[in-house]
């Protein structure tokens, strides 16, 4: 399990440099220069030198490259190009409602889920499974800013239960931040819910078709104790990819839901860095992206072997 | 008083018949042997009494178990019945068992869902069990993992999760027919010993005659859901009143008459060939370790002989088809055919390839389902440089479905709308299509019922007449290879231990391998002997 383990965690490190140089090199060769877009277009040669030279843009770029990677690897992203404050407290600033956002959202997601998967595996062809089945077909096919203009319209201006949008910031305690996080948590999730309760199903029903299973039956066990003691664990191996696949969804792709919420979050911030050409900001938040998705697949890698022995013995 | 006592169960499935009428007895330490063909009933009738049955099923008659009529009692009832009063066995072993939980767990769960122990006794009687079903603690610690063990030591798993209770009954369902032969021999030896040391009774449900005949107390044959004839195992076989009975019989010792086509001239010549596969690296910078597949073989086979292969699973011989067809490379030795080598550099020789064919074991997924007969068989034209095309090429169909007993019209249907027998005709059908000088019978006749089984060697014997055919017969059943080819190879980790004529080697066996094999081997009794012995007591 070490073994695998380590194994595991070197290809992350080999996935990582990989990352990092391949970002380096599309942004590099992705046309607009930086100082040349922060001047305008009628900038004069010798300012547009002088702030190359204050950018760092004029050293070679391998020399950059190490530069940029030193100093990530040492917290210091660099300066935003156009808000020339610190990139590093601008992504931690945004990371601090998109992170709690993602789990939030994975959270519930995996809550409805895995209870609806199971419900529905258990009663194949029932009434029940065919309900599951039709919402999570609904839930799959609408998009998730409908959801989340639908739950604005009940909860915050019919009910309100709920404000329609800002985050007020985890300076004013921990329930308002989850308090305002809420809609657009469930607005995430549904969707996500749906994919997931469906990979539940299926996974399930196969497992339940295995060899095995009516084993567990001729030595006397129900048919539900079968599905938990044996199918369930059986059943998680494709369940975990696709929640591994759904968290770095979650983390970077909520970009719509936090315009519909007004949410500081890490999507916006990408949004505006590329609009504006701010290399630096958009090199770093891939950067950090690719690192959270590699970072979920090691775990989700290390869950596999939780599950499956055979796994464990193939280091 | 019987154990089991089934009378006049029918069953169907969706309205659709399965069973008719089935009446069956079993006695405490009883082994009862219900044999018959595929699609004859006879797993049914054993789910029937587990009330394990698919979806859709309805179940008339009656099944008393130890005095208790089952067909009638709630899932609960039945539920604390099963794995505890009445134990089963699977035929697969290695899918029977949850992968992702230890054999200890697994073996004593049935002890702990029936609430009959404490978790220590039911950790102390696992143990006691795993060694009963011969799986030493020193080596088979109760922590130890499904993957980490062969298939006949799963059965034993399985056997030991089964009789963990001590049931009154077990029920086995072609518990040997995934197993080599010596690992058949060694499950059903323990099957006996358990039946006679815990005076259970035993529903054996086989293909297999000779497995029936030397194992059970008393025999039913079933045919399309019926019960055709029942008895004592030697009054059974002395009499045979049934023609079906004779005729399974006669089938299961199918005996074919080939006639003598071999020369002097060598077809392939395979020299000193050695295929190592790579193993996964045990470090990261350590050098990859290499298993030895198939370990310095040799041997030649002239036109016209017939030439078997035989060995246990994993003793090299599908590694050494897939090099004499070129599929891989080997890494050291020679493969020849007509004198070339069917590997020219690191790629197939197109040439000689074109002289092969080969026919596997499964007939049902060797065929691309969307295809018709035509196309499928006609496949092998993409090996010839100017394959044969408008009526020439409907001439070469119709020639070959002929020649395998089917219809030229057989040409534009689908491949569902055959038998299994069928099917492998059709397969070889494909592999006479381009007239090829050798053929590969991989397991050709192996998943086929024994009534279809004759007919295919009948067929292969006919076309050896007709076609004037050389084959390399590949297979883990002695007694085919035995009635089928000339010449045999015994094959045992990578190396082929003993070669000669087929007969010289099965009735003077040298090597102790192919000696062990030929005694684990379950032979059909003569009936002719049974009768007179009988005439003396």
């Amino acid at each position: 399990m070490l073994r695998y383990a380590l194994k595991r965690l070197l290809s992350l490190c080999l996935s990582l440099i990989v990352a990092s140089v391949v970002i380096f090199a599309v942004i590099e060769v992705a046309p607009g220069d930086p100082a040349a877009f922060m001047l305008g277009v009628n900038a004069q040669p010798d300012t547009l030198a002088a702030l190359r030279a204050e950018l760092g843009l004029d050293v070679p770029k391998l020399q950059r490259y190490l530069a940029w990677v030193g100093g990530m690897l040492s917290g210091d992203f660099g300066t935003s190009y156009t808000y020339r404050t610190p990139v590093a407290q601008m992504i931690a600033d945004r990371l601090w409602v998109s992170l709690p956002l993602a789990l939030y959202a994975l959270a519930l997601s995996t809550a409805i889920a895995f209870p609806a998967g199971i419900y529905a595996a258990a009663r194949r062809g029932q009434p029940g499974d065919m309900a599951v089945m039709g919402a999570t077909q609904l839930g799959v096919a609408v998009p998730n800013f409908w959801f989340a203009m639908m739950l604005v319209l009940i909860f915050a201006i019919n009910l309100r239960w709920f404000g329609a949008g800002g985050f007020p910031g985890w300076d004013k305690g921990l329930w308002p931040g989850i308090h305002a996080l809420t809609l657009p948590a469930i607005a995430l999730a549904l969707p996500q819910a749906a994919i997931l309760a469906r990979v539940m199903r299926s996974s399930l029903l196969d497992i339940l078709g295995e060899d095995f299973m009516r084993t567990a039956r001729a030595k006397g066990l129900t048919r539900r104790q079968a599905l938990w003691r044996h199918g369930l664990r059986n059943a998680l191996i494709p369940v975990l990819t696709i929640i591994g696949l759904q968290f770095s969804f979650l983390l970077a792709g909520s970009i719509i839901i936090e315009q519909v919420f007004f949410l500081p979050g890490l999507g916006r911030l990408i949004f505006q860095a590329i609009s504006s050409r701010d290399l630096i900001v958009v090199e770093s938040v891939v950067m950090l992206l690719v690192f959270a998705v590699i970072s979920v697949n090691f775990l989700v890698d290390l869950a596999y072997a939780a599950v499956d022995p055979r796994l464990r013995a193939r280091t | 008083m019987s154990l089991l006592e089934i009378s006049g169960l029918s069953l169907s499935i969706h309205a659709q018949p399965v069973l008719h009428g089935i009446d069956l007895s079993i006695a405490p330490g009883e082994i009862v042997a219900v044999t018959g063909e595929s699609g004859s009933g006879k797993s049914m009738t054993a789910l029937a009494v587990m009330q394990l049955l698919p979806g859709g099923a309805r179940c008339d008659g009656a099944i008393r178990l130890d005095g208790t009529e089952i067909l009638n009692l709630p899932e609960s009832r039945l539920c604390a019945l099963r794995g505890a009063t009445v134990g089963m066995v699977f035929q697969e072993p290695m899918t029977a068992l949850n992968p992702v939980r230890t054999i200890g767990d697994q073996v004593m769960e049935t002890i702990l869902i029936h609430k009959a122990m404490s978790p220590e006794a039911a950790e102390a009687r696992a143990r006691e069990v795993l060694d009963r079903v011969g799986l030493p603690p020193e080596r088979f610690p109760l922590a130890r993992y499904p993957h980490e063990l062969s298939g006949g030591q799963r059965q034993r798993v399985v056997i030991a999760m089964a009789i963990a209770l001590r049931p009154k009954l077990l029920i086995a369902d072609e518990p040997t027919t995934a197993l080599d032969v010596t690992t058949q021999a060694q499950i059903l030896d323990l099957l006996k010993g358990l039946v006679q040391e815990f005076g259970m009774g035993l529903l054996m449900i086989t293909h297999d005659l000779a497995v029936v005949a030397g194992m059970a107390d008393r025999i039913a044959v079933m045919r399309h859901g019926e019960v055709v004839e029942t008895g004592p195992t030697r009054h059974l076989l002395a009499d045979m009143r049934h023609p079906y009975t004779r005729m399974l019989f006669q089938a299961s010792g199918h005996r074919v008459d080939l006639p003598p086509t071999r020369t002097e001239e060598p077809l392939l010549q395979v020299e000193n060939v050695s295929r190592d596969y790579r193993l996964p690296r045990r470090a990261l910078f350590a050098r990859p370790g290499y298993h030895r597949a198939v370990d310095g073989v040799s041997f030649a086979l002239d036109r016209g002989e017939r030439l078997g292969l035989v060995g246990e699973s994993g003793c090299g011989k599908s590694t050494l088809t897939r090099a004499i067809l070129g599929l891989e490379e080997v890494q050291s030795g020679q493969i020849r055919l007509d004198g070339e080598p069917v590997f020219s550099g690191h790629r197939p020789n197109m040439r000689i390839r074109r002289k092969m064919q080969v026919v596997f074991q499964d007939p049902y997924g060797s065929f691309n389902p969307r295809h018709r007969v035509e196309r499928l068989i006609t496949e092998p034209f993409h090996l010839l440089e100017d394959p044969p095309e408008g009526p020439e090429r409907a001439e070469a169909i119709a020639e070959a479905l002929e020649a395998v007993g089917l219809r030229a019209k057989d040409a534009a249907k689908y491949i569902h709308e055959f038998s299994g027998g069928q099917r492998q005709r059709i397969a070889i059908a494909r592999a006479l299509i381009i007239k090829p000088e050798l053929i590969l019978f991989d397991e050709a006749v192996s998943a086929l019922d024994v009534s279809v089984r004759a007919q295919i060697l009948d067929l292969m014997a006919e076309l050896c007449r007709s076609h004037n055919l050389t084959y390399l017969f590949i297979s883990h059943d002695l007694s085919v290879v035995r009635t089928i080819t000339d010449r045999v190879l015994v094959m045992q980790a990578g190396r082929i231990v003993e070669q000669g004529e087929t007969e010289q080697v099965f009735s003077d066996p040298r090597h102790p391998y192919t000696k062990s094999l030929i005694e684990a081997a379950p032979v059909l009794p003569d009936p002719e002997e049974i009768r007179r012995s009988q005439g003396h007591v």
